[in-house]
């Protein structure tokens, strides 16, 4: 890949002290619903701070407050030191938004909806064109400028999204879902911007039910589940917290998980039977692997792998991030 | 106050790829109306010495002027229903609108001043239409264009209000078949409306098309108008307003719950 380091994209400007994002007993009700249920967190300049959890979690709604387009139901929010109920359109000026869904005008060519988004943010002129350029050169779409929307590949339209999203040289990139959708190619190539501009001081705000993006993205997350968070830190810190270093995946024929079980209970800190597979979370894997042959239970398949944050969220949940 | 603006500079970058073909049906549709209602249906009209309730006006010219009318509301319909659905629902614009700081209230100003000159192009090409064909004077159909402006905004404001609080697309469709379209023929554009039975015509009185009419037909051919014209331009404006009202708070509650 050529190296696309020509674009500017100016770093974030730093918040007036500490924090650009702080909330307190955080709430969002739709009538008798509770989509998020008093949530605390706050969010450091630069950083890229995530929000993990599967469908239904609050993720989005606890991003809607913060891109100041959803009310707040209850608590305290302050979003670059403002409150988004007083001051919407100054945070807003302030902030890049890529929704879950592109919401592109497909009718107009990818320069169009990148000059009309400037627009409403009051760029214009030599400054706004120049700003194009560069970002058509950050997510590599400069030679589709003049093509029209609709036939872009769903990797293209995203990253004109996060283009469009960057149009106001925002303090704050808010990511809702980002790869949802995108085949694992587009899903690379995304990264790979998103970690550029993170380079850059870019403070992220990304929610994403896959684990694996959270890890490759976030420095600090947040678990959510069911309206509420049930756990904060680094990927890292949380996997050492909450799972052990190794896990051992065994699949067993048919009927055959049943039986033995009960008879792996002593090889590893904690067992999760899953309906297809058993898993055995333990710091030494290879040994627990050894123990199993010389018990003479010959599982079809055996794997050995590390820890990570889906195995967190099973911890935490008794459930998987993605069903 | 530089938003709303914005939002009209948005539209008219999109209708700037689009204008060719709705140029065409500005331009075609009253042609073809004026030749078969006009000359068609007209010159048996105009030819019956039983008729005398037009005062002396040919039919033509009779129906154009409430014709006008009638093209500020369709256009004033079609443009508050169906992009702004489009807006809500399929491409998302206004969502991606939303999060800049452009509000909600900017959107529905900016919106309906884009509308105002939707329905100035519709309602100027079926006057360049009216005069070319000398079914109207050049003067006079241009002294109705402010009528027909605000017919057309009588209309597009509280479509513009319905929209986000439409189940879905069928209802839009319902709004065009059992709202406009009979509003379109017994509202005083083809005949006056005194021809009509007692009970729809009272119906008649409320619909904001017959007030359109009656102003347009002031201007474009002379006809006294039934109440005071202020009485008219008040009905009409009040519908702008209370449609621009409901406008904002129904895509508030529907885009910002």
């Amino acid at each position: 890949m050529p190296d696309q380091e020509t674009a500017e994209v100016r770093p974030a400007r730093a918040a007036s002290g500490g924090n650009l994002v702080t909330a307190q007993g955080l709430t969002k009700r739709f009538g008798e619903f509770v989509a998020v249920d008093a949530v605390d967190f706050s969010i450091a300049p630069g950083e890229a701070f995530g929000f993990l959890g599967p469908n239904g979690a609050g993720k989005t709604s606890t991003m809607r407050m913060i891109a100041s387009v959803s009310p707040v139901t209850e608590g305290h929010l302050r979003v670059l030191g403002m409150d988004p109920a007083s001051k919407g359109p100054e945070i807003r000026a302030r902030l890049g938004v890529v929704p879950q869904d592109d919401t592109l005008d497909t009718e107009l060519t990818v320069n169009e909806n990148l000059y009309i988004y400037g627009r409403y943010f009051g760029i214009g002129g030599t400054v706004l064109k120049r700003r194009i350029d560069e970002l058509l050169d950050f997510v590599q779409l400069t030679e589709r400028r003049g093509s029209q929307v609709e036939p872009l590949s769903g990797g293209m339209k995203r990253r004109l999204t996060i283009a469009r999203a960057l149009i106001n040289e925002p303090d704050v990139l808010i990511l809702d879902e980002p790869t949802t959708g995108l085949d694992p190619q587009a899903r690379h190539v995304l990264w790979d911007r998103l970690y550029r501009l993170k380079q850059r001081g870019v403070t992220l705000i990304i929610t994403t039910h896959y684990m694996d993006e959270a890890e490759q993205l976030c420095d600090r997350l947040v678990v959510m589940d069911q309206a509420k968070i049930v756990a904060e830190g680094s990927p890292g810190a949380l996997i050492a917290q909450y799972s052990t270093r190794e896990v051992v995946e065994l699949r067993f024929a048919v009927g055959q998980q049943e039986e033995v079980g009960h008879r792996l209970d002593d090889l590893a800190q904690r067992i999760e039977e899953l309906p297809d597979r058993i898993l055995l979370y333990t710091n030494r894997g290879d040994d627990a692997v050894g123990a199993i042959h010389e018990r003479g239970m010959n599982p079809e398949s055996i794997v050995v792998r590390r820890s990570t944050l889906e195995d967190v969220f099973l911890r935490l949940t008794g459930r998987r991030l993605i069903d | 106050m530089m938003q709303p603006l914005r939002v009209v500079e948005a539209n008219a970058r999109v209708y700037k790829r689009i204008w060719k073909g709705s140029a065409v049906t500005a331009f075609l549709n009253p042609i073809l109306f004026l030749l078969a209602m006009g000359l068609g249906l007209g010159s048996i009209i105009d030819d019956n010495p039983a008729v005398d309730g037009l005062g002396g006006v040919r039919y033509i010219s009779f129906i154009a002027s409430g014709l006008l009318a009638a093209t500020a509301m369709q256009t004033g319909g079609v443009e508050g229903s169906w992009p702004v659905l489009s807006g809500i629902k399929w491409t998302k614009t206004y969502h991606a609108a939303l999060a800049t700081p452009v509000r909600v209230t900017d959107l529905v100003t900016g919106n309906l001043l884009w509308l105002a000159v939707r329905v100035t192009l519709s309602a100027g090409a079926f006057a360049i239409v009216s005069a070319a064909l000398g079914v109207l004077e050049p003067i006079d159909v241009l002294a109705a264009l402010p009528a027909a402006i605000l017919t057309g905004m009588a209309f597009a404001a509280p479509v513009t209000a319905y929209t986000p609080v439409a189940k879905d697309e069928t209802r839009l469709s319902a709004v065009f078949r059992f709202v406009i379209l009979p509003m379109f023929l017994f509202s005083g554009t083809f005949f006056p409306i005194e021809q009509l039975p007692g009970l729809l015509q009272a119906v008649a009185y409320i619909t904001p098309l017959w007030h359109g009419v009656e102003l347009c037909r002031l201007s474009a051919i002379g006809f006294d108008t039934t109440l005071h014209p202020l009485v008219h331009v008040g009905y009409l404006a009040l519908w702008t307003s209370v449609g621009w009202w409901f406008a904002q708070r129904n895509l508030r509650k529907r885009l910002q719950p």
